[in-house]
């Protein structure tokens, strides 16, 4: 008998030793295991969906959590310095006095900069990638690239800009004619660029690639050069992705801390030009967080965080919304 | 006339690729620049005594970095171990509810957690675990990592999920298995490559972050493998010691930077080989 079930062939007096053997107790019992084994999987069915929908709310109560967070610590603030707290341009915590607009200016004037100065590189990328060469070795080593450029971490970029870029930029502030000082608005921009490169094109080659090939081939039909198809069909039609890139690469470069705290300057003065060293949002809670000592000093700084969230979220959600509107089309 | 007109264009088309070419392939020029700099710099520092030391103090020639690598290496483990569950979990929603209006909050919260800066996670972190806790604690770190590499690895979970054919779900509930064996059983088993693919990408990218850990894991210049108290991370390290006055911990920064560096594009690199040869898309 022993052998029969091992090799898996049941013999005929086996199979009726099984049916002999299965009195009526023995089926009830066998019935009421599986039964319960059913209950067993339905209650775990059941745990199992309600942890899924926790998940799900948690994701919810965190975004909530995070935002509520930042309103209830920044009340303070809100309530003893009002609505000039934002317009206010000296920043002076020892002498109680919070303005926001030096970091404000300096976080618009840096991300806006950087986003002038990368954009020519990464429409260059994502055209060259989406259209002129989408396959090939040398495609691919440029698309690999420009993603590990997003790779690099922040502190990395900053170090390397205080030690590399600083240098050259105030060589270059000698030969303008500005106070030489290297560190300052110009450096954090330039270091910013690079860093945001990769969001525009990457996005930007996708949008590219979704242009329709009849259109292309009309205007190639039509006489068209190859610029003429980009100029007059490809970029018309990514207009809005490419806009949504961008978009998203303003966010990041708003958002982006460390490596601007290194090369900025943290200065708490309005900035007189492009050169001068200034503070951004993110900077200014980098530096002094730990520091702040008097709860309205800390929950003035706060308050800059719930702009940078209130503003980069905004950024985002407009520019998610254009991708879904663009690649439903 | 005519003919030159057309010459023209065709010149200015061609002007216009070589622009593009050139402009293309100088976001080439950083990373190179920024790699061949670090590895200039970093190389001649790293050696034996530089892994198992703890930094000296200024003055003393010698000293390792030991503590940071240790203390990233726990902090990064830490987070994974509260996120990975949480993120596939809520992808796992994600795919499964396409539909419900908790799906549609949730999938907007996933794309608001993506974007908020990681200096605002930071205090966040601060004021949910710092100040109760009554200190800078390593956990406090890893909750803020945590939180920055659930997006990640939701929306990576939900993708992969997506592509696999629902016959397969089907046939498995056809079958009378059970919700939860169908997905442990089916389902992720199917779509293993591409969750671990994001999971990979989120260790990769909060292995660099250095704000939320600021008000966080705070650093410390000793070793230590205690969660409750400050912990020293490579970026923190990385971040101090490059903007202190000192060339001796200038030097240890250029090194830790370069273990850094590789740290992160290897990560990144091994997971685009991974995604490759499965066929993952992300």
């Amino acid at each position: 008998m022993d052998t029969s079930v091992e090799n898996g062939i049941v013999t005929r007096s086996e199979l009726q030793l099984r049916v002999t053997n299965s009195t009526p107790e023995a089926i009830a019992a066998k019935a009421k295991k599986s039964l319960k084994r059913s209950f067993r999987h339905i209650r775990t069915e059941s745990v199992f969906k309600r942890t899924l929908i926790i998940m799900g709310l948690v994701m919810v109560i965190l975004v909530l959590g995070i935002f509520l967070t930042l309103v209830v610590q920044s009340l303070p603030s809100i309530k003893s310095l009002g609505l000039k707290y934002l317009w206010g341009k000296v920043w002076d915590p020892v002498q109680d006095i919070y303005g926001a607009f030096p970091f404000l200016l300096g976080t618009l004037i840096s991300s806006f900069l950087a986003l002038i100065i990368s954009i020519p590189f990464s429409v260059a990328v994502a055209i060259f990638l989406g259209e002129y060469h989408p396959k090939g070795w040398l495609p691919d080593f440029l698309k690999n690239t420009v993603e590990l450029i997003a790779a690099v971490p922040s502190v990395i970029y900053g170090f390397w800009g205080l030690a590399i870029l600083v240098p050259m930029v105030r060589t270059l502030e000698n030969h303008i004619g500005v106070e030489p000082v290297g560190v300052g608005i110009f450096s954090s921009s330039l270091i910013l660029a690079v860093m945001i490169i990769p969001y525009a094109a990457s996005l930007g080659r996708s949008m590219i690639q979704l242009v329709p090939s009849p259109l292309k081939e009309a205007a190639y039909g039509l006489g068209a050069t190859r610029w003429e198809v980009i100029r007059s069909v490809v970029l018309p039609y990514t207009k809005s992705g490419l806009f949504a890139g961008i978009l998203l690469s303003l966010g990041r470069a708003l958002g982006e801390t460390m490596a601007v705290t290194m090369v900025i300057g943290n200065t708490s003065i309005i900035p007189k030009n492009i050169f001068a060293p200034g503070n951004t949002m993110a900077s200014v809670i980098a530096n002094e967080f730990t520091e702040a000592d008097k709860p309205v000093y800390v929950s003035a700084l706060i308050e800059l965080g719930l702009v940078l969230f209130l503003v980069t979220v905004v950024i985002n959600l407009i520019g998610k919304k254009i991708i879904d509107r663009f690649t439903n089309d | 006339m005519k003919a030159d007109n057309v010459k023209f264009r065709i010149g200015k088309s061609y002007g216009f690729q070589a622009l593009v070419t050139a402009l293309a392939f100088a976001c080439v020029i950083p990373l190179i620049a920024i790699l061949f700099f670090i590895i200039k710099a970093g190389i001649t520092k790293i050696n034996w005594h530089f892994l198992v030391n703890v930094p000296k103090p200024v003055g003393e020639v010698g000293g390792g970095i030991a503590n940071a690598l240790v203390g990233s290496i726990l902090i990064i483990a830490v987070a994974s171990v509260i996120a990975v569950p949480i993120g596939i979990m809520a992808g796992i929603y994600l795919s499964e509810n396409r539909k419900s209006r908790l799906a549609y909050w949730c999938r907007l919260s996933v794309d608001i957690l993506q974007g908020v800066p990681s200096i605002v996670i930071g205090i966040i972190a601060y004021f949910w675990l710092v100040k109760p806790l009554g200190g800078f604690s390593a956990l406090s770190g890893s909750i803020a990592l945590a939180i920055m590499m659930i997006p990640i690895i939701v929306r990576s979970t939900e993708e992969t999920l997506k592509l696999l054919p629902s016959s397969l779900q089907e046939a498995a509930f056809a079958l009378g298995m059970p919700f939860h064996r169908v997905i442990f059983k089916v389902v992720l088993p199917v779509g293993v490559s591409g969750i671990l693919s994001g999971v990979m990408l989120s260790i990769a990218r909060i292995t660099g972050e250095t704000a939320p850990l600021l008000f966080t894991a705070f650093g410390n210049p000793y070793l230590s493998t205690n969660l409750t108290k400050p912990m020293q991370s490579l970026p923190l390290l990385i971040f101090n010691y490059a903007t202190s006055p000192y060339n001796d911990w200038h030097d240890l920064a250029w090194g830790a930077s370069l273990i850094l560096l590789f740290w992160v594009l290897f990560l990144n690199i091994f997971t685009k080989l991974i995604t490759r040869k499965w066929k993952v898309q992300l």
